[in-house]
């Protein structure tokens, strides 16, 4: 028992224990910090007690030996003072005095984020070039954007369809209206609709969400109407299937079987229906073009699909065909991020073997 | 061996059989499966609304103290929407579509640009202490290279010519490794639902595994 005390007072707590509010965070946090003994060699690590006023003194937290600070974030709330006081454990489990407390300390919520300031300046500039590049095609400056060879395929998909007296089908993917990856197939179902009607062939567009079936409806009907056709449009031809995925994924599937279409059309946000959609369509030998944003489906449609539109460019396509000059300055905008990447990626990296590390610190967040 | 003898199980081998009758060819016991899929999928939504979201966030917390009355703008934001049936009022869905999407890209924007932009650029500078060795040096690169051409590979301002061609090429490239192995992970996990299906089959209704 003596030896034990004797053991526990050769053990010495950290000091200068300071508390604070966490800085830039929703508050419920503490942090600590504390200076180490000079001699660690029996220390295993740090006990953090805590007490409130309606909290007495009891065991927060624990940090290892070689730890100068903790954040405690255990039921911490808000505009409640609390104390902190540390104590060094050994590997026996014992124990030292109690470092000093430290002052009374309070969680709050910040209402910015100051380590967050790059992601605020990045966003603006990204505005800025957004809004610079929509005024210049308003203006009426060209903006160039390059082909995408699946697009190019829509015009020979849609003409061997008619020459085969078959109908075209289009998926426009199975999340709602507010998805981004929804409304760029709704902007390319719109002039692939222009595009069916000009070749006098049947286009079936199934949705999954009432929603999407009613913008679908639009699209097509404007597409038909735009191509001088309006009485060819047949509201019944897009229609809504079933909310539950892998339902509507088997009456796609039934609609492919049953309908035979010699072009099948997938755009928009896929999940784990992809594969099953393309490789029922391959079965049936349609041409098939996907474009998707979900990178985790991809393969499926690169390995099923005649054509692929990859990621971003489906806003592309979306972009080109739509011919609107907001979207296509998006795109624009998007470049030129792009381009401020690589050179910062390049840039950064060369520096970085001088010691010069000024870029790579603007891509840190916390 | 000891067959069933529960109706449920039998329904849903049933069921299971004439979806995979659908690998021969479409046929009536597939379309039978397939509609009574869509039709129990759509009356199960509409309850599961009923219950998870109408009565629990809207009826209960109007009608019933304390009220909360303030639920009364999101509702009526929310049944805006339902002018899209009508051919007088169907431009009222402009509002919540605007709300919506503002509201998600207001949050997914700073999101997006931390995770998958920042971080993601931040871990791909070439620093020394990436060049600890061979393998790391050669793993630097090979990210860092991968990731250049990635980028040059989507970009759409310029035609693909000269040294842009081919960059976007090795990019395609990078792509489709990960297409591959992504594809062979994914296909892994799809034999692993096959196989809960077939014993399914084989265990719980045939009892013969």
């Amino acid at each position: 028992m003596i030896a034990s005390t004797i053991d526990s007072l050769s053990l010495k707590p950290p000091t200068n224990l300071i508390a604070f509010d966490t800085p830039d965070d929703r508050g419920v946090s503490i942090t600590l910090k504390w200076e180490i003994p000079q001699d660690i060699s029996k220390i295993q690590g740090y006990q953090i007690f805590r007490e409130a006023e309606d909290e007495s003194l009891h065991l927060a937290g624990y940090a290892p030996v070689n730890k100068t600070e903790y954040i405690d974030q255990i039921d911490v709330r808000n505009n409640v003072p609390y104390q902190y006081r540390i104590r060094s454990t050994s590997p026996e489990r014992l124990v030292s005095l109690f470092s000093e407390p430290s002052q009374k300390v309070y969680a709050y919520p910040q209402w910015f984020r100051k380590d967050l300031i790059n992601v605020v300046v990045i966003t603006l500039i990204y505005l800025a070039l957004l809004i610079y590049f929509v005024q210049a095609a308003r203006t009426g400056k060209e903006i160039f954007l390059r082909r995408i060879p699946g697009l190019d395929a829509l015009d020979e998909a849609v003409g061997r369809a008619t020459e085969m007296g078959k109908p075209i089908l289009y998926v426009p993917g199975i999340w709602p209206m507010s998805e981004v990856s929804t409304i760029a197939s709704m902007n390319i179902l719109k002039p692939v609709a222009k595009k069916v009607a000009q070749y006098d062939s049947k286009l079936i567009v199934p949705n999954r969400y009432p929603i999407v079936m009613n913008v679908a409806q639009q699209c097509v009907k404007e597409g038909f109407t735009e191509a001088g056709k309006p009485d060819k449009y047949n509201e019944d031809d897009v229609f809504f299937l079933s909310p539950n995925q892998f339902a509507f994924a088997a009456g796609v599937n039934g609609i492919m079987e049953r309908e035979r279409p010699a072009t099948n059309l997938f755009f928009g946000a896929f999940f784990a229906e992809s594969l099953l959609l393309a490789e029922t369509g391959n079965a049936i030998g349609a041409i098939q073009i996907a474009g998707t944003d979900r990178v985790p489906q991809l393969p499926f449609f690169v390995a099923a699909c005649d054509y692929c539109i990859m990621g971003e460019e489906l806003y592309a396509a979306s972009a080109y065909l739509s011919g609107d000059p907001r979207l296509i300055s998006s795109i624009k905008a998007q470049d030129w991020g792009k381009m401020g990447l690589l050179i910062s990626l390049l840039l950064g990296s060369v520096l970085s073997i001088f010691g010069i590390t000024f870029i790579i610190s603007w891509f840190t967040v916390r | 061996m000891s067959i069933s003898t529960s109706i449920w199980v039998w329904i849903a081998a049933l069921l299971t059989l004439m979806i995979y009758s659908f690998l021969y060819k479409e046929n009536p016991f597939y379309r039978l499966a397939e509609h009574i899929f869509m039709g129990l999928s759509i009356g199960y939504s509409v309850v599961i609304l009923w219950y998870n979201y109408i009565l629990p966030r809207i009826y209960e917390p109007l009608f019933f103290p304390p009220h909360q009355w303030s639920l009364i703008f999101p509702i009526l934001i929310g049944m805006m929407t339902f002018g899209i049936f009508s051919e007088k009022y169907n431009w009222l869905i402009k509002y919540p579509l605007a709300v919506y999407v503002a509201g998600y890209a207001g949050v997914q924007i700073p999101l997006q640009l931390q995770t998958m932009i920042l971080r993601q650029a931040e871990a791909s500078f070439l620093t020394p202490d990436k060049f600890t060795s061979l393998f790391s040096s050669f793993n630097a690169l090979l990210i860092f290279a991968g990731l250049v051409t990635t980028l040059i590979y989507f970009y759409f301002s310029a035609k693909r010519e000269h040294g842009l061609g081919g960059a976007s090429q090795v990019g395609i490239i990078f792509i489709m490794i990960a297409f591959g192995a992504a594809f062979g992970y994914t296909v892994m996990a799809r034999i692993s639902l096959l196989i809960g299906r077939m014993q399914f089959l084989l265990q719980d209704w045939l009892g013969i595994m």
